[in-house]
């Protein structure tokens, strides 16, 4: 195997390539990077592999091809180096048992790993339908970030996909707070009809790194077909995740849909308030917000602790209402809204509280936050 | 030396003086900065005893078990006359006292009444550090401009818990905790002591080394081999050799004390750093559903008494002793304080699990919760897939129902249906 590569470009699919390396592979190949040189569609293309039995990353570039074949290196090792190298051209030989990375006057040799050894990546399923990159990106961000971390609870660690003909609905939650957002798609059956429950995650870097190209197609393999696996490509990057089990909260019918209040604040300012007066809420003591017609006063500490207090503007229909927030769930939900002004929905203070985005004639986003408050010790 | 021999058993309601103990005038007295106040019920028990069966006043009054190794917890003043005293076997006070009225212990009244007492003394102050059923600690220095000097707020709750409750009570009034209560033991029965602080010394002086708090058996034979019998002694010995004879922490402490310097404030809570409960097996036991079943019961008890007390703990620790004696404690961090039950066995039983122990025979188990905090600092993070109404009401139901019809009337399923000892 010899080829010759821009030093950029090599960098940009190594790191790429590199984030799915296990940190701890069950088996040493697992720890290698593949290198494939070879044609591809007429094209003399690279392939880089990685592959921990859960998430497969694959990506191909260009290069120059004097001879193809095959390699596998340590992937952290091999990321490192080119990482480092100087901006010329890099040119990659197999040497016996080696691999020979040279680039202006620098040269490294490299053991190589077994490659017969090397599992075969999973197969993309057979393509769904395909999306906005970016508008994909972006609300796969507004959800992931509900989405629970403790493993003992899998199934909350996951984004529900929702596919049902030209509609896409993603939910998370870690049942203290609800993401939803829907986005439309183009499906290769406008009849389709699927649901899956991604890691959440593999999900968001995922889409955050599919931005290169316009579109990212989705690849969904139906339950009845063995395991159950999703596979994004887009920009030349796919990547294929296992998808996780168990059930997701019935989320639809913890959506309240009727409130005694509604209030409206700038978002920006919300944010930085927000922040500003959390910083005397000691772990697990939450913010407290008082709405009234014209204006919202934020509190935070109390008794004999540090407090602060900090008063907005805001306007408010309906019943007056006191509740308390973990400030960091109530950041994060503004945050992700898209409008300058947050829209928050109340119902009463041990009620869910929904947070968007103030609706606009176009049809914003359909983006919701809903949010379980802090019940105060009485 | 015991507190018994510093007792005279001669009421007393005085003022200690450069020449001994002297009645207290109308002058007034010399207790300005005296805002610690000892409180002693007199023979507690026995009085409680004698108010429910007035036909005992007068009689030698006995409270103690009756069994073969029955021991004496309380003696009234006519069955110490006798020689009688607590923790004596109770055939030997018989045999001292044989026309004494023997009485077992009825620790629910004794509870009641105590806890009527301590409220009298609340509504003095809220600064009241309660020892035991039958002793308490307070500093009235908030309480003198409402009620008068730390002598007269003494007389007050005299007359009070004998008008209200019908018992004598002592009271030692100084400037330290340490004072206050050789005070109030100097001056039983139904007596008054004040030791104004410029004769704490001289108080102290002649009173043996035992008198000192910290002072047991050991510290007492060291000292009288240091030739020290009287706290006089203790206080004119050099602190550094106090310090090389008995250590860094208990020398300084004894020198400090001899010339009655006490720094320990009233505290009106000594928060508990944990709640537990623990149980020893009558024989080793390895079957997993039994040791969980007992985790359960234990963490039942546990979460009650959190309950009880108003608090939550944050730390959920198991511990497991093999046969052979060699213990794991295995602990777990909840998101957020609790005093439920059913979240602390959850907890409790995942770490047992973990434990690797499980099969393996245990001759003692036991559940603790650490990292307290008062209940009523706790916020509740509420979740999407909650009851209005979850464990923590229930929870709240049964103690209700415990309150009301005792201990097995109501509980968890899997501990229904067993011995009574097991409930």
């Amino acid at each position: 195997m010899k080829f010759r590569v821009e030093r950029d470009v090599l960098a940009d699919a190594v790191a790429w390539t590199a984030r799915t390396l296990p940190v701890r592979p069950s088996v040493p190949v697992l720890a290698g990077m593949l290198l494939d040189a070879g044609e591809d569609d007429g094209r003399q293309r690279l392939r880089l592999s990685s592959f921990d039995y859960e998430v497969s990353a694959q990506v191909s570039v260009d290069i120059d091809v004097d001879e193809p074949g095959r390699t596998l290196v340590s992937g952290r090792l091999l990321a490192e180096i080119v990482r480092n190298l100087p901006p010329q051209a890099v040119e990659i030989s197999t040497d016996g048992a080696k691999v020979v990375v040279s680039c202006g006057s620098a040269k490294f040799t490299l053991l190589t790993l077994p490659v017969e050894d090397y599992p075969t990546l999973p197969a993309m399923p057979e393509l769904t339908g395909s999306v906005l990159s970016d508008a994909f990106a972006a609300a796969v961000s507004q959800v992931a970030v509900a989405a629970g971390r403790d493993d003992t609870l899998p199934m909350l660690t996951g984004v529900r996909v929702e596919i049902e003909g030209e509609t896409v609905t993603l939910a998370s939650t870690d049942r203290y707070r609800l993401a939803v957002r829907e986005l439309t798609w183009t499906p290769q059956d406008p009849g389709v009809s699927a649901v899956a429950l991604v890691p959440a995650k593999t999900l968001a870097d995922t889409a955050k790194s599919l931005t290169s190209g316009a579109q990212v197609s989705i690849a969904l393999s139906t339950a009845g077909s063995g395991e159950g696996m999703i596979g994004f490509e887009g920009g030349g990057r796919r990547t294929t995740t296992r998808l996780l089990d168990g059930d997701f909260p019935k989320y639809r019918a913890l959506l309240p849909d009727s409130f005694n209040s509604v209030a409206e604040v700038q978002k920006s300012e919300f944010v930085e308030a927000v922040k500003r007066v959390s910083l005397v809420a000691e772990r697990n003591t939450p913010l407290r917000l008082a709405f009234s017609d014209g204006r919202l006063v934020l509190e935070a500490g109390a008794g004999d602790e540090a407090q602060a207090v900090e008063v907005l503007d805001a306007s408010l229909e309906g019943d007056d209402i006191q509740i308390a927030f973990n400030s960091t769930f109530l950041v994060d939900g503004l945050n992700a809204i898209e409008s300058d002004i947050a829209r928050l929905q109340f119902t009463t203070s041990t009620k869910p509280a929904i947070i968007t985005g103030k609706p606009v004639d176009d049809g914003a986003s359909d983006y919701r936050y809903l949010i379980m408050p802090v019940r105060l010790s009485s | 030396m015991s507190r018994r021999q510093l007792e005279r058993g001669r009421a007393v309601r005085g003022t200690v003086t450069a020449d001994g103990i002297a009645p207290l005038g109308r002058a007034d007295p010399d207790d300005a900065d005296c805002v610690v106040l000892h409180i002693d019920m007199d023979a507690f028990f026995t009085s409680v005893e004698e108010l429910r069966s007035p036909g005992l006043r007068g009689r030698p009054v006995i409270v103690g078990g009756t069994g073969p190794r029955g021991v004496v917890a309380a003696a009234n003043y006519p069955a110490r006359e006798y020689g009688v005293h607590s923790a004596m076997p109770m055939s030997r006070a018989l045999r001292m006292c044989p026309d004494a009225v023997v009485r077992p212990p009825d620790g629910a009244a004794y509870r009641r009444v105590s806890a009527a007492v301590m409220d009298i003394l609340r509504s003095v102050t809220p600064e009241v550090e309660q020892l035991s059923v039958d002793e308490a600690f307070l500093d009235v220095s908030g309480a003198r401009r409402r009620l008068g000097g730390p002598v007269r707020i003494a007389e007050l709750i005299r007359s009070r818990v004998h008008g209200e409750q019908g018992l004598t009570c002592s009271v030692g009034v100084a400037a330290t905790k340490f004072a206050a209560k050789l005070a109030s033991t100097r001056c039983k029965p139904d007596g008054l002591l004040l030791i104004p602080t410029a004769h704490v010394a001289a108080f102290l002086h002649p009173l043996p080394v035992g008198a000192l708090w910290g002072v047991g058996d050991k510290t007492e034979q060291a000292l009288r081999r240091l030739g020290l019998r009287t706290v006089g002694d203790v206080a004119r010995t050099p602190p550094e050799t106090l310090r090389h004879e008995l250590g860094q922490a208990l020398g300084a402490h004894l020198a400090e004390l001899a010339w009655g310097r006490d720094p320990r404030p009233v505290t009106t809570e000594t928060a508990d750093k944990s709640v537990g409960a623990e149980e020893t097996f009558d024989s080793d036991v390895r079957d997993p559903e039994t040791i969980r079943r007992e985790l359960l019961r234990l963490t039942e008890k546990v979460a009650r008494r959190l309950r009880a007390s108003g608090q939550a703990g944050r730390t959920v620790v198991v511990k497991l002793r093999r046969a052979d004696f060699r213990t794991v404690t295995r602990s777990r961090t909840l998101g957020e304080p609790t005093d439920v039950a059913r979240e602390v066995f959850t907890a409790a039983g995942e770490l047992y699990e973990a434990s690797g122990l499980s099969g393996v025979p245990l001759r003692l188990v036991g559940v603790r919760m650490e990292g307290l905090v008062p209940a009523g600092q706790i916020h509740h993070q509420l979740a999407l897939d909650e009851p209005d109404q979850g464990w923590r009401a229930a929870e709240r139901v049964q103690d209700e129902v415990i309150r009301r019809f005792g201990a097995g009337a109501i509980g968890p399923a899997a501990l229904a249906f067993r011995d009574e000892d097991d409930v």
